[in-house]
């Protein structure tokens, strides 16, 4: 019971952050159909971001983990910028295939930009702590602050990103681009924009996502965001590409899967059950749990 | 010759063929029969489900009622590659060649499933590979011949001029050996020149290959002028079946294409 | 019209020969050279397995027209498969030396099973992947590719430390494929001959009703079905297909290293074999053209031999010189510049033949200078 308790919280935490990060995934994969690769190296922009601010942060006073405002901000302008200078053009001329292959381009350039950074390096980084340490016990298991911070503040942003999806102008100008783009630009809305604001939040919700996991696992490296990106890609399929809510569902399931094969099967083979799963619900529900299958119109 | 011809068994026919998404009956209870020679063609406003009934016929969405036959072997539930195998074939309202390929390979490809020869005869070339490459060639020629197209086999499918993809795709339909033919508007886009031309294609194929054919169109002089059948649906329904004439006076059409106020328009249908 | 396409096949296969027999005959004048023998011939089997891994990845991603991002995966499986049977006959007695015929015998047949076990994993991969379009294709194959390099690590007889006993290292370069810098000389003509063989299959495969029924799939799938292709089938094949060679590829890659490590096989590392360094090669060379595969995949090899190793880094200036130090920022700068100016690659759809190009190469002269007016009459005079 202990065990199962434990190993829940421990899904729950991953599953939150796998969520923040699939979002992102989501959100741009709803508005250009692309699968943005570029993605999982924004939490280590985020990462590093966060690591080089929080002294600065510390020595003015302020508690550490407010350099994630700092992190969403530089996050957002990158990701922007690989919006402007590669996928725009690339999306104007060329085809589906070139896009994916230009976004796979942009993760490897990020991942190795920062290495060539002599600030950063190829060796990892330790970052210090952002949050108390400690916890409190709940039927003899020790629930640290960490965990409930990230699992209540990713509930939290979730939740507003929801709101400001279904409630705002901005919000409801992302959700008609997203379902009909000629539509969208005769209804007067500015497409560009829309898909510069997404990728800027998309981005945003990385460096969140990326003090979350730094928070439990301090070392910071250039390909830290690959396979955490990977995984929280294969959150948002599973959960149903392009649908909010997906995602979360996703992050979740994908982050107890991993928890407790780690736990009750092996601890080298969580990848390869993270794996099974995507390709079992694909198999069952092409379109992911959420998801709506569509056909392509003839 | 009509007469005669709906006296034999048909090639196509449908039964109650119907289909939902959802809650919406996109088209219900379709019953139509093709005979061996005949051309028939299927109108009707915009929206009312006559690209659904091609889809149905050619095996992209399976039907939730009813059933298609053809030449007495139910084909419900099978896929597209299936019913082509079976023997029907398609065009698409828009055109859909193989656009990077080069015309005479567009043809050839779709010979695909005619080719016996194997993946060791393929890799090693063995005479079986090259006899059946020849008598594809040939075969793929003759087509284009047949559509003027020979000149421009090496030229690759995007470059040709609308006119020239669109009965590209319809020897490419040709091309694979089918009983029924199913084009969807072929003649959607073209200017007067190229609609003459596709008649007499139409017409040629018809005699030449001796096959049922059923078309989708907007051009009313065009259905009028070929089709000895004409279906009529809206709203997924059918509402008139019948001869040329008949369907031009038929007050549910003119109804269905003018509104309800009809009157002295019927001019504009025949 | 096919007759000279037969001639064409014949005076191609002549070449070929010819060239094949001139390399041999210059490798065995060279064996004693020490620089041709350190560093030519390992640059020449490094080619070999590039080629034969970008020429198969093309077949799926230029000539189907679905992006795979784990064909390193398969490579993997051939590497390992190549190397633990070879490992398997040494320990059971069948040979000692690593010559006679026996041992050639062995080499094939270990060749042969690294391919069939790698297009086994295809079939299974395929048929659950190749349902999906693109994107999903993509992560799939990616996750593939991390799930084999993840469950070979957890083989007992094949773990990350190398295979069954000692480390890889040992195993494997004193007893099985893996061979010394002499060995690499002495079956060079074995690494250029497999190369061979494997482009011509796969350019015979294009060039069948198999290549029409793939690329119609690739221009419009559901067209490529109303068309009678089982595309499915065709699909899946492709990929198997595909996989074999790379399982091929990966043999010969077991062969000229004296040691295997998952950790060469997976996405994100800095060497140069690894998916995405693939995909940069197909790219550059063109989807689409096999010819283009096997020119990009020597010239990524150069450059990335150059860049690690060549004398005249040390003269460029000092920020350049700290850019490559990360090869594979050079190399995604490189394929976001093609994607954005050439998307097409160097040969687009081209294929090299011996019979049309020197004609159309002295065209294409012709209309760019206005010379070599001469031997371009001279070559139409001859054709």
């Amino acid at each position: 019971m202990g065990v199962f308790l434990q190993t829940l919280f421990v899904g729950l935490r991953l599953g939150s952050v796998y969520a923040l990060i699939a979002l992102g995934y989501t959100m741009v994969y709803g508005i250009i159909r692309l699968i943005n690769f570029a993605h999982g190296d924004f939490i280590m922009v985020g990462g590093y971001t966060l690591f080089f601010t929080v002294p600065l942060m510390v020595a003015a006073g302020l508690p550490a983990w407010t350099a994630v405002v700092i992190a969403v901000i530089v996050c957002a302008l990158v990701g922007i910028g690989v919006e402007l200078i590669a996928y725009r053009p690339v999306r104007k001329k060329g085809t589906n295939m070139t896009a994916l292959i230009t976004a796979i381009a942009m993760s490897l350039l990020l991942e190795n930009l920062a290495q060539a950074i002599p600030a950063i390096g190829p060796n990892p980084k330790i970052a210090g702590t952002f949050f108390s340490t400690g916890g409190f016990q709940i039927a003899g298991v020790t629930l640290d602050y960490v965990t409930i911070y990230t699992i209540v503040i990713s509930a939290v942003v979730m939740l507003l990103l929801y709101v400001f999806t279904q409630k705002t102008k901005i919000g409801r100008a992302m959700r008609c681009v997203s379902e009909d783009k000629g539509a969208a630009i005769l209804m007067g809305i500015s497409v560009n924009r829309t898909v510069l604001i997404t990728f800027a939040i998309g981005s945003g919700l990385a460096a969140v996502a990326a003090l979350m996991y730094i928070a439990q696992y301090p070392s910071i490296y250039t390909t830290l965001g690959s396979l955490l990106g990977l995984k929280a890609f294969v959150a948002a399929v599973v959960g149903g590409i392009g649908i909010v809510p997906g995602a979360m569902l996703g992050g979740i399931v994908i982050g107890l899967v991993e928890s407790f094969s780690m736990a009750y099967i092996s601890s080298s083979l969580t990848d390869t059950f993270v794996f099974l799963i995507l390709i079992l619900v694909l198999l069952v529900k092409p379109a992911g749990i959420l998801g709506k299958n569509v056909g392509e119109k003839v | 010759m009509s007469e005669v011809n709906r006296e034999q068994a048909p090639v196509l026919e449908t039964r109650g063929l119907g289909i939902s998404f959802g809650g919406l009956k996109a088209v219900q209870d379709f019953n139509i029969k093709l005979c061996r020679g005949q051309l028939a063609g299927l109108i009707g406003p915009n929206g009312a489900g006559k690209t659904t009934v091609f889809n149905l016929l050619t095996g992209v969405y399976e039907p939730t009622e009813g059933s298609v036959i053809l030449e007495g072997e139910v084909l419900n539930g099978k896929k597209t590659h299936q019913f082509v195998a079976a023997g029907v074939a398609r065009t698409f309202q828009n055109i859909r060649l193989f656009r990077q390929m080069s015309v005479l390979d567009n043809v050839k490809a779709a010979f695909s499933k005619d080719i016996k020869y194997g993946m060791a005869a393929a890799l090693f070339r063995t005479p079986a590979y090259w006899k059946a490459e020849a008598e594809v060639e040939a075969k793929a020629l003759d087509l284009l011949e047949i559509f003027h197209l020979r000149e421009k086999a090496d030229a690759p499918a995007a470059s040709l001029p609308y006119g020239q993809q669109r009965k590209l795709e319809i020897a490419r339909a040709l091309a694979t050996d089918m009983k029924v033919l199913l084009l969807d508007e072929p003649a959607a886009g073209m200017n007067p020149t190229e609609t003459a031309e596709l008649v007499e294609c139409i017409s040629l194929v018809r005699e030449r290959f001796g096959i049922a054919i059923l078309l989708i169109e907007h051009d009313m002089s065009l259905v009028m002028k070929l089709c000895e059948r004409i279906t009529v649906i809206d709203y997924g329904q059918t509402i008139a079946e019948g001869g040329p004439e008949e369907i031009a006076t038929n007050p549910r059409v003119i109804a269905a294409y003018l509104g309800e106020n009809d009157g002295e328009e019927d001019e504009s249908l025949a | 019209m096919k007759k000279a396409v037969k001639r064409g096949y014949i005076v191609n296969t002549v070449v070929l020969a010819a060239v094949y027999a001139l390399c041999v005959v210059l490798a065995a004048a060279l064996e004693g050279n020490d620089n041709f023998k350190l560093t030519i011939v390992p640059s020449i089997w490094q080619c070999c397995y590039l080629i034969i891994l970008a020429a198969s990845l093309n077949l799926v991603l230029g000539f189907m027209g679905q992006l795979s991002l784990g064909h390193c995966g398969f490579m993997a499986i051939g590497a390992y498969t190549a190397a633990l049977m070879s490992l398997a006959f040494q320990r059971a007695g069948v040979y000692d030396e690593k010559s006679g015929a026996v041992f050639i015998l062995i080499m094939i047949a270990c060749a042969i099973c690294a391919g069939l076990l790698a297009a086994v994993f295809g079939v299974l991969l395929g048929i659950p992947a190749l349902r999906l379009k693109g994107d999903y294709l993509a992560i799939i194959t990616m996750g593939f590719g991390l799930i084999i390099v993840n469950v070979i690590n957890n083989l007992p007889f094949a773990g990350q430390n190398g295979l069954a006993e000692g480390t890889a290292a040992a195993s494997l370069y004193a007893t099985g494929l893996g061979f010394g810098s002499t060995a690499k000389v002495t079956y060079l003509w074995f690494a250029i001959a497999v190369t061979i063989l494997c482009v011509a299959l796969m350019f015979m495969y294009i060039r069948s009703k198999y290549g029409r029924a793939v690329r119609a799939i690739r221009d419009d799938e559901i067209a490529a079905s109303a068309s009678g292709i089982n595309t499915g089938y065709y699909k899946v094949l492709t990929f198997a297909f595909s996989a074999f060679f790379a399982g091929i590829a990966g043999a010969v890659y077991a062969c000229c290293n004296s040691s295997l490590s998952t950790s060469s096989f997976s996405f994100t590392n800095g060497s140069i074999l690894n998916s995405t360094f693939v995909v940069v090669m197909v790219v550059l060379g063109g989807m689409g053209s096999l010819t283009g595969s096997v020119v990009s995949a020597v010239i990524m090899f150069f450059l990335n031999y150059q860049i690690g190793n060549g004398s005249w880094v040390h003269s460029l200036p000092g920020f350049i010189q700290s850019i490559f130090a990360y090869p594979m920022l050079v190399y995604a700068l490189v394929l976001i510049v093609i994607i954005m100016f050439r998307p097409k690659g160097i040969f687009g759809t081209y294929e090299f033949s011996l019979l049309r190009t020197p004609g159309e190469l002295v065209r294409l002269l012709k209309r760019h200078g206005g010379g070599k007016k001469a031997a371009g009459g001279k070559e139409a005079a001859a054709q």
